[in-house]
């Protein structure tokens, strides 16, 4: 009887790691976890793109949710996701855009030939607001509450099924919109 | 003719120390200090590379952030605390000892101890098992009887 429990280990050991090979089956390697979920915005004080010599700061985001999206003219998935984020400003959702290292002239050129979806833009030349929240590509979208809190990073293109997926659940589970 | 190319190819390391971005430092300690920071760190767009191997945009803004964090005399523990706040400890190839990492640092040790009791296991027994002359083999007995 001992003699066959002490059999029965190497199955043990080897459905537990098949277990823990399982989970990481199809996990997105390249999503890391932010840090700053439940913290709030980093402080900065960073001029605006639209209007002229006006500094900006993190009160942006005080009472409403907000979503901050970052992004450049240099970056291919920005125009791809564009669309929905014109649609999403239409539907009256609050975006404060991020214009990443990115050239001013550039940036005002691409809102004004394919509109501008942001209720105001933070000019980040340097990447400095960008590396206090973590950022590591463009583009990146913060969901903020009303409060000035991180509530989720989404990285990559923000669409239809993100939107519905991650970050209406969590606007809707606290209640306000 | 050959002597010529010979020549342009001694040019050659000159163009490709070009590329790398350069840093000035105040001591030896520093930039060395620099290196071996730039080593541990991990780049979060390329991942499985360092900051110092990655060509990625972002670990070009990390290494200049170290660099200018090693200038005003940050330790080297507040350069990677720095990182780790924003991008997590993903960011350090020296994981912190934590319950999510419990794993990884103990898991060696317990496989360690789990084989060597088993080689011990088994070595006890075959020193403590009875030297039966019935195991000898055929011809091993015959031997003997002929001695």
């Amino acid at each position: 009887m001992k003699k066959s429990l002490w059999a029965l280990i190497p199955l043990v050991l080897f459905l537990a790691l098949v277990v823990l090979l399982y989970n990481g089956l199809g996990r997105d390697t390249e999503e890391l976890p932010s840090t700053l979920v439940g913290q709030p915005v980093p402080a900065f004080s960073l001029p605006s793109l639209i209007g002229e010599d006006r500094m900006l700061g993190p009160k942006l985001f005080e009472d409403r949710w907000s979503l901050l999206n970052i992004w450049a003219t240099w970056c291919p998935t920005c125009y791809v996701e564009h669309p929905y984020l014109l649609q999403l400003a239409r539907q009256g959702v609050a975006i404060v855009g991020v214009n990443y290292k990115d050239n001013d002239e550039k940036a005002r050129t691409y809102l004004a030939e394919l509109g501008n979806p942001y209720t105001e833009v933070i000019v980040d030349k340097r990447g400095t607001l960008g590396m206090d929240l973590g950022v590591y590509g463009a583009p990146e979208t913060y969901l903020i509450n009303p409060q000035g809190h991180i509530v989720l990073r989404h990285t990559g293109e923000v669409n239809e099924r993100a939107w519905q997926q991650k970050f209406l659940p969590l606007i809707k589970g606290e209640g306000v919109q | 003719m050959i002597r010529l190319l010979l020549a342009l190819c001694l040019l050659l390391p000159l163009a490709a120390a070009a590329v790398i971005d350069v840093y000035e430092f105040d001591s030896v300690e520093q930039e060395a200090r620099f290196r071996s920071l730039t080593q541990e760190l991990r780049c979060p767009k390329c991942q499985n590379q360092s900051i110092a191997d990655s060509d990625a945009d972002i670990a070009a803004d990390m290494r200049a952030r170290t660099a200018e964090m090693i200038r005003d005399g940050a330790s080297d523990r507040d350069v990677v605390e720095f990182f780790r706040a924003r991008y997590g400890d993903f960011v350090s190839y020296r994981p912190p000892f934590a319950v999510n990492t419990l794993l990884l640092w103990l898991g060696p040790v317990v496989v360690v101890l789990i084989g060597g009791g088993l080689v011990g296991r088994q070595l006890r027994r075959a020193s403590q098992a009875p030297l039966d002359d019935d195991d000898m083999q055929p011809d091993e007995r015959q031997r003997e009887n002929e001695q």
